[in-house]
């Protein structure tokens, strides 16, 4: 290993002290065509000499291990409440509605598969959550991008939607049932008005902030407006656009089941509030689970889908 | 006629509290085909402003720019910019930056490739490729920036302090460089920057400018060939009397210490 570190070192293009980015050009006789290459085979080569310096990689089940070490609080917290509400129970019998264990709330899920219901509430929670975040986001992000893109427009719409934002979704739910009635459309609405503005107003300040100097580059390479609008604006929009989706989503999310406790014929929040009438506090906290899982699960698609679209961009 | 004219322009910018100030008073000056012409001055002098009215990214409160003739009215390629800051598209990589203005001109694809392919090898780039910006260093990226401009083929290239935040290696480096592409593609450069020893090394004639209200105060004529030796004492002279005017120009007043002095009294 050492034979390989000593090797580079002494070979030309790391011996100038240079960086190999300055004598890839400086050379100017010798073939440009043959530089990489051999940046190449001494770029391996400092691979392995670095790696001959720091201890090896561990074991995979002990990466693993540290992977999911984190978890350890979770688990944790999930064992003593198991163990609070057995051992409870004897003291209080009350607590078996209460705070039924996680055992029980798993054996409640087992029970709903079994009689086809779970699949159906959360079948048509995601279905509404998903129709009304992708209705705010058709609306929303080319209303924020036009907002942005344009003091002409921002300086007119500014105003309504001042207006109308600090209005809670909630405040709508009654004025919303007499509208559309119960059902999917009125917790649709009702989602819909809660992701509609983060979805806008993120997509407005990802077009307004774009760098002067990008749009001036884009300007004196001879875009037109509207291609200056689709090669820089809208890209460099995007990191915003996913940010204030996923902050959509996750509102929307809420307002959902704010809708469903309401009023509402299926749905995870009306399986909680169905539950609180039978006091069947089993089902309540597995629907609490079964929310907060499915979340997590949309904004981890939604974090994969933002590095698909955009390999640029870091840290999302 | 000169290919750039500017005369009698002043532009009023204002300021955060909206009062107007002069940020350029009655700046006229004439820029051959061909010559590489540097623009210094103190920070706050309107370099940039000047830049941005020859880019036609601003209009002139008064007076006029003309290129070839022409009145500038808007950005276009045939005055192509190089930032400070570089200003690559951070979502295109190193081809699709230097394609960009081909694209907006339209040309063939075949020609596209052709010139992307020329110019990344004119910058010495070839092997990023398919690399983005922000995986390339300060010095790189700037080449993208400058392939990218030339490969419009503009007649004119606007730069500003295009190497101010690249290390002095690096800098010299692309100077050299930069040259070298000028004396290759015969292009008319205008330079805005603020380093003196610059400007000297580069430039066929460097205008001076003095702040509040900006205007260009003095063009001197840098007549050595290149490569320039910044040893050879007449650009030593010359490198000197420029900063000495221009520290008069930014304090107000001769500097407390001669700086020759000051060497030989601690020694």
């Amino acid at each position: 290993m050492n034979d390989a570190g000593r090797r580079v070192l002494r070979s030309p293009p790391l011996a100038a002290g240079e960086s190999s980015e300055a004598s890839a050009v400086e050379a100017q006789p010798a073939p440009r065509t043959a530089t990489p290459r051999r940046d190449d085979t001494a770029s391996k080569a400092l691979v392995r000499l670095a790696a001959s310096m720091v201890p090896p990689p561990p074991p995979a089940w002990r990466r693993i291990l540290v992977q999911i070490s984190h978890l350890w609080l979770l688990f944790a917290f999930i064992v003593v409440w198991e163990i609070v509400s057995i051992f409870g129970q004897r003291i209080n019998p009350q607590l078996d509605v209460m705070l039924p264990p996680p055992t029980a709330v798993v054996s409640a899920a087992v029970d709903l598969i079994h009689r086809g219901v779970l699949i159906t509430h959360i079948v048509d929670s995601l279905c509404r959550v998903l129709i009304a975040v992708g209705t705010a986001a058709v609306l929303g992000i080319p209303l924020g991008l036009a907002m942005g893109w344009s003091p002409r427009i921002r300086w007119a719409v500014d105003p309504l939607i001042g207006f109308i934002r600090p209005i809670p979704p909630l405040a709508w739910i009654p004025l919303s049932i007499l509208w559309f009635g119960i059902g999917d459309m009125q917790i649709e609405y009702i989602i819909f008005l809660a992701a509609f503005f983060p979805v806008a107003l993120n997509s407005l300040a990802g077009a307004r902030d774009i760098d002067t100097y990008l749009l001036q580059a884009g300007l004196s390479l001879g875009a037109r407006r509207r291609e200056l609008f689709l090669t820089v604006v809208l890209p460099g929009a995007l990191p915003n656009i996913f940010t204030g989706l996923r902050i959509g989503l996750g509102i929307g999310w809420m307002a959902l089941v704010a809708g469903e406790l309401v009023a509402a014929p299926s749905g995870l929040g009306y399986l909680i509030n169905n539950a609180r009438t039978l006091f069947r506090s089993d089902y309540i906290l597995l629907g609490m689970v079964l929310i907060g899982v499915l979340g997590l699960a949309l904004d981890y698609l939604m974090r994969q889908a933002a590095r698909l679209i955009m390999p640029w961009h870091r840290g999302q | 006629m000169a290919q750039v004219e500017v005369s009698h322009v002043s532009k009023v910018h204002l300021s955060m509290k909206g009062e107007p100030f002069l940020a350029l008073h009655d700046v006229n000056f004439q820029v051959e085909e061909n010559e590489f012409f540097s623009i210094v001055g103190p920070s706050g002098c309107g370099k940039t402003t000047l830049l941005n009215l020859l880019a036609g990214f601003e209009q002139p409160t008064r007076g006029e720019l003309r290129v070839g003739g022409e009145l500038i009215t808007q950005p276009g390629w045939e005055r192509a910019v190089v930032f400070q800051e570089y200003a690559l598209f951070p979502w295109y990589n190193v081809i699709e930056n230097v394609r960009y203005g081909l694209r907006r001109k339209r040309l063939p694809e075949p020609e596209q490739r052709r010139l992307v392919e020329h110019y990344i090898g004119l910058v010495g780039l070839r092997g990023f490729e398919s690399r983005y910006p922000r995986e390339l260093s300060g010095g790189m990226r700037q080449r993208v920036s400058i392939a990218r401009a030339l490969a419009v083929k503009p007649f004119i290239l606007l730069m500003d302090e295009p190497f101010a935040s690249l290390d002095i290696q690096t800098r010299e480096f692309m100077q050299d460089e930069l040259l070298k592409i000028w004396q290759r593609e015969h292009k008319t450069v205008i330079f805005v920057t603020h380093s003196i020893d610059e400007a000297i090394k580069l430039s066929d004639r460097i205008a001076i400018m003095a702040s509040s209200p900006g205007r260009v105060e003095e063009i001197k004529v840098v007549k050595f060939e290149r490569p320039r030796d910044p040893t050879n004492p007449a650009i030593v002279r010359l490198a000197a009397e420029v900063k000495h005017w221009l520290r008069q120009q930014v304090f107000g007043s001769e500097p407390a210490i001669d700086p020759a002095a000051a060497v030989h009294s601690t020694s």
